[in-house]
């Protein structure tokens, strides 16, 4: 695990050699994230966002269980007992504002996190097995936002409870059974309320598991960097603890002002008002949008408003399964991102073409996303699926044809050469003496 | 302890072959296997509709004072219902449609009851993704068919609650249900 250069634990006291000898917990600490971590000494800010959405799993999680001590799973009164938090539970407004931003947050992290992995190639090997368990990891994150919502039993919890188990039905045969093996009914009621609370309490530990084996499988390799560049020698890292915990430290700082900014001043903004309406199951509202992280998906899901048939004659797969086969491969596919993009070069920074197609990606996510939550009329339907086509082109063809025709642009030797260079141009253009190239070191490979 | 060991000439450790420790082995691995298998059936089926949301519960509905071209809701096994007194211009429309057009096709008939075919009972869930359509209601939206219109992702029914635009891939359902008297039906 790690650099042969890494640094080993050295008690500093007593207590901690007598733990250590019994329990090696603080040699674990200090080689995962402490002095004795070596990590590239080039990593930008995008590489806070991995301990930023750790930080959030942790907010989610010790405000989550203070929930739980007020909230009754009851369609009777869990729609009281969250107004009940709201109104009369001491600091209970903020329990639940700080959870309800809290997933928000989490989202917004974790997709830039993405998108960082996306543009710096942090796919591509010997990283495959980081990537895999981060979009397990974003797959159960989706299921319990999802389940988390339906738990105040509002108007929008109720019917995007409904919608989003409706998926299920749309497979044949076996649809209609599954949905009301997940709902324990015919619509969502009181079993589906109650297994809900039970699996959203339960699926944060679960992402927490899933979560050291994602920083497991990052310690094998270690990070990667901005050049995409492996470290080649002790002159390549800098020891995590006090480098990254100091960088990471000042993101962390900047994100709790974002988040509180949001807590205090605008907590309602990326709800939806129809959720303080308690839940009706005879009266739909006229809009049933999801929560905003989930609107690129909501976008694809209903791009498909016709039948695949055989020349019009009978129908192959139905719109609606196709929709929603759509929306499961959009994520899907990603599993397979590291075997379709075969350029060995990982950084986006020296692969013109790639630049282009990813500024374009992340473009027409967003697209997807504003369609997602507008209704379902042209020009918007229309736009979602030209938006879904090019989503699955830019993984299934361009990414694949890039890598191919693509000539990349001449790689720093290390990741110490590329730093320096840096450093020697900005001291040029200030009129400044540059570091000397006679220090500059040699690859040590 | 040792005259023990001798004394099971059976237990041969160097033995060539499938031993007898291959065989048990497998033997209790496999049962435990079919066991384990057998353990998740119950915790897998508990999740299935409970006795009391199965109880197949029925509802009578008094419906003398709907009159034609109205519509009530109402519920039935927590299922949102329509019950709608057809006009006999919207019957006229309804059979005025060539059958082998449509994506689920059926005619009003086989929609209705034989000498109540003015009575459309159909359960109020989209067969999309399960939303209440609109158009039961006084000044609802009807949809371009003149029927149901489902607001969540734009699926339209017409006058015999058959799929006419939109996402939507079947009819909306027909519950089991039968006219106890003119004025009273029963569903379920």
């Amino acid at each position: 695990m790690s650099f042969p250069w890494a640094k080993h634990y050295e008690p500093k006291n007593p207590a901690m050699r007598w733990i250590d000898e019994r329990l090696p917990l603080p040699r674990l600490v200090y080689s995962a994230v402490g002095a004795g971590y070596p990590v590239p000494r080039n990593l930008n800010y995008f590489w806070n966002f991995g301990v930023l959405a750790g930080v959030a799993l942790v907010v989610q999680i010790i405000t989550g269980v203070i929930l739980a001590m007020h909230y009754t799973a009851n369609i009777d009164t869990a729609f009281n007992s969250v107004e009940a938090i709201m109104r009369d539970v001491n600091s209970g407004w903020l329990m639940r504002y700080a959870h309800a931003n809290g997933a928000s947050f989490f989202f917004i992290v974790v997709y830039i996190h993405i998108f960082r992995g996306l543009f710096y190639g942090s796919y591509k090997a010997p990283r495959e097995m980081i990537w895999l368990l981060g979009l397990v990891i974003f797959l159960l994150m989706m299921a319990t936002a999802f389940m988390g919502y339906v738990l105040p039993w509002g108007q929008m919890s109720f019917w995007g409870a409904q919608v989003i188990t409706g998926f299920f039905s749309a497979i044949p045969v076996v649809g209609e059974p599954i949905r009301q093996w997940l709902l324990g009914g015919f619509v969502p009621d009181q079993a589906t309320l109650n297994r809900f609370f039970s699996l959203h309490y339960l699926l944060p530990f679960v992402i927490a598991g899933t979560i050291i084996l994602h920083i497991w499988a990052l310690h094998i390799p270690g990070s990667n960097n901005p050049t995409g560049v492996s470290v080649k020698g002790p002159q390549d890292t800098v020891p995590f603890h006090p480098y990254y915990t100091a960088k990471d430290g000042f993101g962390l700082g900047v994100f709790l002002i974002l988040f509180s900014f949001m807590v205090f001043f605008l907590p309602n903004a990326l709800g939806h008002a129809d959720n303080y309406i308690a839940a009706n199951p005879l009266s739909t509202p006229a809009h049933i949008v999801p929560e905003w992280y989930f609107w690129p998906f909501y976008a694809i899901l209903r791009a498909f408003t016709v039948d695949l048939s055989f020349f019009g004659l009978f129908t192959i797969v139905e719109a609606k399964l196709l929709g929603v086969i759509a929306m499961f491969a959009s994520i899907l596919i990603l599993f397979f991102l590291p075997w379709l993009d075969n350029s060995p070069v990982r950084s986006g920074n020296y692969r013109p073409k790639f630049k282009i197609a990813f500024i374009i990606l992340v473009l027409d996510v967003l697209v997807l996303g504003f369609c997602g939550q507008m209704p379902a009329e042209e020009p918007w339907v229309m736009l979602s699926q030209l938006a879904a086509a090019y989503y699955f082109a830019h993984f299934l063809i361009v990414l694949p044809l890039i890598s191919h025709f693509e000539k990349p642009l001449p790689l720093p030797g290390s990741i110490t050469e590329a730093v320096l260079n840096k450093h020697r141009i900005k001291g040029e253009r200030d009129a400044l003496p540059g570091m000397g190239s006679a220090t500059q070191p040699q690859p040590a490979e | 302890m040792a005259t023990v060991e001798q004394a099971d000439p059976v237990l041969k450790e160097d033995g060539e072959g499938v031993r007898r420790r291959d065989f048990i082995n497998i033997a209790a691995l496999g049962v435990a296997g079919v066991g384990a298998t057998i353990a998740v059936i119950p915790l897998v089926n508990q999740m299935n509709p409970s006795a009391d949301v199965r109880a197949l519960s029925s509802v009578d509905i008094d419906i003398s004072s709907i009159q034609p071209g109205q519509a009530i809701k109402s519920t039935w096994r927590k299922q949102p219902i329509f019950v709608r007194n057809l006009t006999p211009k919207e019957i006229a429309e309804a059979n005025a449609v060539n059958v082998s057009t449509l994506r689920d096709p059926q005619t009003l008939a086989e929609r209705t009851e034989e000498g109540h075919e003015n009575w459309l009972i159909t359960l109020a869930v989209c067969t999309h993704l399960g939303c209440i359509p609109l158009g039961a209601g006084e000044g609802e939206n009807k949809g371009a068919f003149g029927g149901y219109f489902c607001p969540c992702h734009g699926s339209s029914y017409d006058t015999a609650a058959r799929i006419r635009q939109g996402p939507a891939p079947r009819n909306l359902e027909v519950p089991p249900y039968t006219f106890t008297s003119d004025t009273v039906v029963q569903i379920g």
